[in-house]
């Protein structure tokens, strides 16, 4: 029997806006299943997005969803984790809303290591506005503002949470539906800040510019480059060129989580 | 013969930046600014304009290099919409407070939240006390005329200028404009010579902790404290009014358009109803002015505001003082109050003794179409003489177009 997925949708809000072949529908799917894994209760399930095509993902769900200002989606998720610490707080977003202009809010959400589920959906590039490149577009990557190619490094956004602080770290790709839903089940029930990167494909503003001519070449592309981190163990290092681990990169269990660090601030404080 | 050219409000934006040789382009995407910024961008990277491109992390940080920018003595530009202009605010400020001649284009957006991408005016409203000048165009041989007014503007009075210009209905329709020729520009349009820029030969301390009270600096050459510094900007950007009207002279010797610098009557010599509106609507009105004088036999006017601060308000009470009913049309409001534009031109019309009734009407926020049917019903019906409302009615703005 086909998975029931509409339960988990708001009434009225489908067709979505993202574009045929868009990666993103795949993840709110993981996403779904996972929910229903860990049997949330959507009335104590906060999911908060930033701006862009990522961003409109929570707007879907029949959860406690906020649709907030570009970049600050981390910074309003930990108002609610810090307000209502019993709630599940899940971000949803993009690597541009998550790392140029959020990026300040991202790495000290991490450094904080407060209970939150970050899934952000790496496309490479700023997709709603046209294809303007981010600070995950390759170097040589073509893009709106880089049409002779992108002289900029990029920032590996799963070691930039593991650098903050994060303490659960995944990545996969948008062709790897299960591994999705297996990992941010993990997410939600590590108790800490979990980042999942999902490197996703944009076949209208990244595909079309960079030589994939379907999006199932962009699909290929990401099933064949992605290499699960054990097997990586076995690699050396030119057969990893270009490629990119997925599965658990990080686990940590020992650092303390902020909110029940804080709730001890609050005992001391009160003298207790 | 003429040059002229069909081109979407947003490219003739990016050509004017190119032809007055902007030399720091930094910005960040945001509909429907972003097409400016990705043919400069374009017009960058292929060679055709010696510039520098920054594409940035935010908005905050487009500003931030603007900033430093023109404090090396480098012409900068950039170009946003909606909550871009809002994260950039406290930048906004401090390049007017820096007296940074930064040119850039607002593509007017209606502000969150809730989103919405389309069009009104509270973006460059909310940014109205920020000591920028603010211009609006019309359509879009002004957004090139404007721009590059605004960059020998900015420079000659050392105050930033945002040209602001509607989203979708000018920044996305294709309409017919000339690009002016760019040799007349540079004759226009002299390179950008700043008496304190940066350089390791002259070092200075900019914008330093400035103290309530004047002293004397270390020549022993008395200086002023910071209200000194804001007297100044204050008074300078009511001089502007001036400079910008003999500016418009100029450009009309080099390239035979302009005169309406800072406002734009159509139809106003004998109106006794006279419509104010700043944008794109104003031109949307002259079809109602013309109707109700065709048919109504109603005498209106339309007076469209360019240059919305410095606020012309002398000239306005001139030009209004002696209308039956003036009415302000406005894509935006002083949340709690009245439309912002409404409430500035009751203050210009205050000392004078001739006082037209005033109606004040807000349109089209976050997009709400603003049909020119219903323009002309309002306009027509708030002006019949037997609709006299008492003064605490009429002060209160009627909103158009509800449908709730």
């Amino acid at each position: 029997m086909a998975y029931d997925y509409e339960k988990s949708i708001r009434p009225g809000k489908l067709p979505h806006i993202w574009c045929p072949g868009c990666g993103h529908g795949i993840v709110m799917k993981g996403l779904i299943r996972a929910m229903d894994t860990c049997g949330l209760d959507r009335k104590n399930t906060a999911i908060v997005s930033g701006i862009g095509c990522a961003s409109r993902l929570p707007g879907y769900l029949d959860a406690c969803t906020l649709h907030t200002a570009h970049g600050r989606a981390a910074a309003f998720a930990t108002g609610v984790k810090m307000a209502k610490p019993e709630m599940t707080v899940i971000c949803c977003g993009g690597d541009g809303d998550g790392t140029a202009i959020g990026g300040n809010h991202f790495i000290h959400a991490c450094r904080r290591n407060i209970d939150m589920t970050y899934v952000l959906m790496n496309n490479f590039i700023y997709g709603m506005t046209g294809g303007q490149f981010s600070p995950c577009t390759p170097t040589g990557a073509k893009a709106s503002t880089t049409p002779y190619g992108n002289p900029d490094p990029i920032f590996d956004i799963s070691k930039l949470a593991i650098g903050a602080g994060a303490t659960f770290v995944a990545r996969t790709t948008a062709a790897h539906p299960r591994e999705i839903d297996k990992l941010i089940v993990q997410g939600i029930q590590h108790k800490g800040m979990s980042i999942i990167e999902v490197l996703d494909d944009c076949p209208t503003t990244y595909g079309r510019r960079n030589k994939f001519r379907s999006v199932v070449d962009m699909m290929k592309h990401l099933k064949a480059n992605a290499v699960p981190i054990k097997a990586a163990a076995k690699m050396t290092a030119e057969q990893l060129q270009g490629k990119f681990l997925t599965g658990v990169l990080f686990h940590d269990t020992e650092k303390p989580e902020y909110c029940a660090q804080y709730a001890e601030v609050i005992k001391k404080a009160q003298g207790a | 013969m003429s040059k002229a050219i069909i081109e979407s409000g947003n490219v003739a934006a990016a050509m004017a930046v190119q032809l007055a040789r902007a030399e720091v382009i930094a910005a960040y995407p945001i509909t429907p600014q972003t097409p400016v910024t990705e043919k400069l961008s374009e017009l960058i990277t292929a060679g055709r304009m010696d510039a520098e491109y920054v594409a940035v992390e935010s908005e905050h940080s487009a500003m931030a290099v603007c900033i430093g920018a023109a404090s090396a003595g480098v012409r900068a530009f950039t170009a946003t919409s909606s909550n871009g202009l809002l994260y950039m605010s406290e930048q906004l400020h401090w390049a007017a407070g820096a007296r940074l001649p930064i040119v850039m284009c607002v593509v007017n957006r209606g502000i969150g939240a809730p989103w919405s991408v389309w069009n009104d005016h509270q973006d460059a409203i909310s940014q109205r006390d920020a000591g920028w000048i603010q211009i609006f165009a019309k359509d879009h041989q002004e957004i090139v005329d404007m721009t590059l007014k605004a960059f020998r503007l900015a420079e000659l009075v050392h105050i930033p200028v945002m040209v602001n210009y509607d989203g979708y209905y000018l920044s996305h329709t294709y309409m017919p404009f000339e690009p002016p020729d760019a040799e007349r520009v540079d004759a226009f349009l002299p390179a950008y010579q700043y008496k304190h820029a940066l350089s390791p030969e002259h070092p200075e301390s900019l914008n330093t902790v400035t103290l309530p009270d004047a002293r004397l600096d270390v020549q022993g050459v008395k200086r002023g404290g910071y209200m000194d510094l804001r007297h100044n900007l204050h008074e300078e950007m009511g001089m502007a009014i001036e400079v910008w009207e003999e500016i418009d002279r100029d450009f009309q010797t080099h390239f035979g358009r302009g005169g309406a610098p800072v406002t734009d009557p159509y139809r106003c010599d004998d109106a006794e109803v006279v419509i104010v509106a700043m944008g794109s609507m104003a031109n949307q009105f002259r079809v109602v002015v013309d109707r109700l004088r065709q048919d109504d036999g109603i005498r209106a006017g339309v007076l469209a505001l360019q240059m919305y601060r410095p606020f012309p308000g002398a000239m306005l009470a001139r030009a209004l003082q002696s209308a039956k009913h003036v009415m302000v049309y406005e894509k935006g409001l002083s949340y709690g109050s009245q439309g912002a534009l409404y409430g500035d031109i009751k203050s210009a019309l205050y000392p004078y003794p001739s006082r037209p009734q005033l109606h004040n009407f807000i349109v089209g926020l976050g997009g709400r179409e603003i049909p020119t049917e219903s323009l002309y019903q309002t306009t027509k019906t708030s002006c019949a003489p037997d609709r006299i409302l008492p003064p605490a009615q009429s002060d209160v703005p009627q909103w158009i177009g509800l449908q709730l």
